[in-house]
């Protein structure tokens, strides 16, 4: 599904290296998480994936079923089967969340050479959809993530990523500024999306996601590389002891 | 002091052409002072601080410059809405093109026969709003279309009006110049809504005198034509009393230069008046100017000025925007607010905010902006699988929500914001 390759970034600002040789690989329908210090290139990892601005890809390859993701447009990558469910969702005044949904839906089904789903169509799946996640009709009539809270924005990135139907989703740091209530009702959205065809990669600094979302394995990210790979023991060895024993031990 | 010579050139070689229309004596008198007030403040001139980011040239000239007639393939603007159609082409009047004037809550004539009429109501708002607004910046072309206008329509709104009136604005001459006037008057607790819609023609000049009485509410709703060629200057004089809601919404799209001065006083407690506009510029030959002056002279006015221009390729937008709070006009709460989206670093905003305030218990802001598409923002929707064209349109729109959200009925706004939407998605 995806792999990553000696991945190295820089900043295009300003000459600083990120990403110091990432190696990933993530099989289909498996969830693998990382976890790392602040600072360590997890949420780089996952904007350099999915296309934003502002990084210099020097080395290495990411490739998503064989594709060059590292080629291609967001949009394209998008289309491909990425999904990044952002640490802060956007707020889009006067673009309804409706509105939104729909443009997007279908533009990756244009993308594809599906079919657009009719406004009838669309409004049957999105509020079944949304019904899982508790969004009600007034949150997605309003303009996007304008006004929502910490837990309705994260809701409705997850809303975003049932109704795109992603190959491969990257959370990153999903449970930030989420109380437990509403983590548990993030992770439940991202369990009932779980299958075979379907790969997660759940960026978190905290090991209390993992409970809700049990990754198959667990990476350690330190200054630009993975350290450290293992099963979900070491999410538990890293709540327990903090990140100071691994870096110490691999250094 | 004495008008300097080019001002006072230009200004007499365009007053050579006109001559005053024949009417009823009290519309000559009206006519023959307009046009001296022309005289006495001359035609605007580049170097007039009011016209110092519009060059006002080819608005004053004799003759109009040609327009080529854009060709729409849509059907009329709010063609699903039950309305009273007025229908000027090349401002004409046309009968043929109309719907029957008449409708429950209004009374519509045109503005030639209320002026060849002896006796009529209309005798003490023609060309006396307009002289009001004269002061205390001179608007000599406002004056000069009262002088000279033969067309246009004078309503009167005696209750809720049961359906909007449209003005339908056809433009079928390359060279026409057209002068339309209209007068509204809205009684005690009456309301209507006024849509204005078209490119009217080469050269347009339009004032429109608002007088809304007390508990009255004025919506009015215009979108200019898109005749890239055109060029038009618009007036608009208010006048509200207490509790009454004046509002006003202006779409430009396209044109070569528009210019629209809003000028309301404010002069009874509990009223509220808002302005607002949305503009979309392309190229360098799109020059757009909104000028808003609001006088508030009573207690407790509200006022809000609302302006959103999108510009791109070499397109100029200007606003000058002033909020006068005369002495007494305590707890008045004035909002103005003008952004550009520049969407290269070849367009222009220029925008003159003012406040003037002389009460001691009021809360007045301004705010002005200029900046680039949110990259973060263009980011997340592209993250979605949304292009980068329609990714920058859905952006566009939402800058512009602001602006459209002024109108109080949304199935007028929501049928602007379909249009705009279809016009941004067929632009290259």
């Amino acid at each position: 599904m995806l792999e990553i390759k000696n991945l190295t970034v820089d900043l295009e600002e300003e000459e600083k290296s990120i990403l110091k040789g990432v190696d990933l690989t993530i099989e289909p329908g498996m969830v693998h998480a990382i976890m790392g210090p602040n600072g360590s290139g997890k949420s780089t990892l996952s904007y350099v994936l999915s296309g934003k601005d502002g990084y210099e890809v020097t080395g290495g390859s990411a490739t998503l079923d064989g594709e060059d993701l590292l080629e291609m447009e967001p949009e394209d990558r998008a289309a491909a089967g990425l999904f990044l469910a952002f640490q802060y969702p956007v707020e889009i005044p006067g673009v309804g969340n409706m509105t939104f949904l729909r443009t997007a839906v279908n533009a990756q089904r244009k993308a594809r050479g599906e079919e657009e789903l009719s406004a009838g169509e669309f409004l049957k799946v999105v509020r079944e959809k949304a019904k899982a996640l508790k969004i009600d009709a007034d949150m997605l009539k309003r303009p996007v993530n304008v006004g929502f809270s910490g837990g309705e924005k994260k809701r409705n990135e997850i809303l975003q990523m049932a109704m795109l139907e992603p190959k491969m989703c990257i959370l990153d740091e999903t449970d930030s500024g989420l109380d437990v209530d509403a983590m548990k009702l993030v992770a439940e959205g991202v369990n009932a999306l779980r299958s075979e065809g379907r790969s997660f990669l759940v960026i978190t600094h905290y090991q209390r996601l993992l409970d809700h979302i049990q990754p198959d394995v667990v990476h350690i990210m330190a200054d630009g590389r993975i350290i450290k790979s293992g099963g979900p023991e070491l999410a538990l060895e890293v709540e327990n002891n903090g990140y100071a024993d691994i870096l110490a031990e691999v250094a | 002091m004495a008008m300097p010579k080019l001002k006072a050139d230009a200004t007499q070689a365009r007053l050579a052409e006109v001559a005053i229309p024949a009417g009823s004596a009290w519309a000559t008198t009206a006519r023959q002072d307009a046009l001296a007030r022309v005289q006495a403040a001359g035609l605007p001139h580049r170097r007039d601080e009011y016209w110092r980011f519009t060059d006002p040239a080819t608005l004053v000239q004799a003759a109009a410059p040609e327009a080529a007639l854009f060709h729409n393939d849509e059907g009329p603007l709010f063609d699903d809405l039950d309305r009273v159609k007025v229908v000027f082409v090349d401002g004409v009047f046309d009968a043929g093109k109309s719907t029957d004037l008449s409708a429950e809550g209004v009374e519509i004539e045109r503005l030639n026969d209320v002026l060849s009429t002896d006796i009529h109501w209309a005798k003490d708002l023609y060309g006396v709003l307009e002289t009001r607004g004269q002061n205390p910046v001179a608007r000599p072309l406002a004056a000069l279309n009262t002088a000279i206008a033969t067309d246009g329509v004078v309503i009167r709104v005696t209750g809720k009006a049961s359906k909007p009136i449209n003005l339908i604005y056809l433009h079928g001459d390359t060279t026409s110049d057209v002068a339309l006037h209209h007068v509204v008057k809205i009684e005690a607790g009456a309301e209507v809504t006024l849509l204005e819609t078209g490119p009217a023609a080469a050269r347009f000049s339009c004032v429109t005198e608002v007088d809304v009485a007390e508990g009255g509410a004025f919506h009015h709703v215009r979108a200019q034509g898109r005749d890239h060629e055109r060029r038009a200057v618009t007036h608009c004089f208010a006048r509200i009393a207490a509790e009454s809601m004046f509002k006003s919404f202006t779409l430009t799209v396209n044109g070569r230069l528009t210019r629209n001065e809003c000028v309301i006083e404010v002069l009874g407690d509990d009223a509220n008046a808002h302005v607002a506009g949305a503009c979309v510029g392309d190229g360098d030959d799109f020059h757009h100017d909104d000028t808003v002056f609001v006088t508030h002279d009573a207690l407790n006015g509200e006022s809000r000025q609302v302006f959103k221009k999108v510009l791109r390729n070499g397109a100029v937008g200007v606003f000058q925007g002033k909020i006068l709070v005369k002495e007494g006009a305590q707890k008045t709460d004035g909002y103005q607010i003008s952004q550009s989206l520049l969407l290269d670093g070849d367009s222009q905003f220029l925008a003159k905010p003012e406040l003037e305030i002389y009460a001691d218990d009021v809360a007045c802001s301004h705010g002005s902006t200029s900046g680039a598409i949110d990259e973060t923002a263009l980011f997340y929707l592209r993250s979605r699988g949304i292009d980068h064209k329609t990714a920058t349109n859905l952006l566009t729109l939402s800058f512009l929500a602001e602006a459209l959200d002024e109108i109080a009925d949304s199935a007028l706004s929501d049928a602007l914001r379909d249009r705009l939407e279809g016009w941004l998605d067929r632009r290259g």
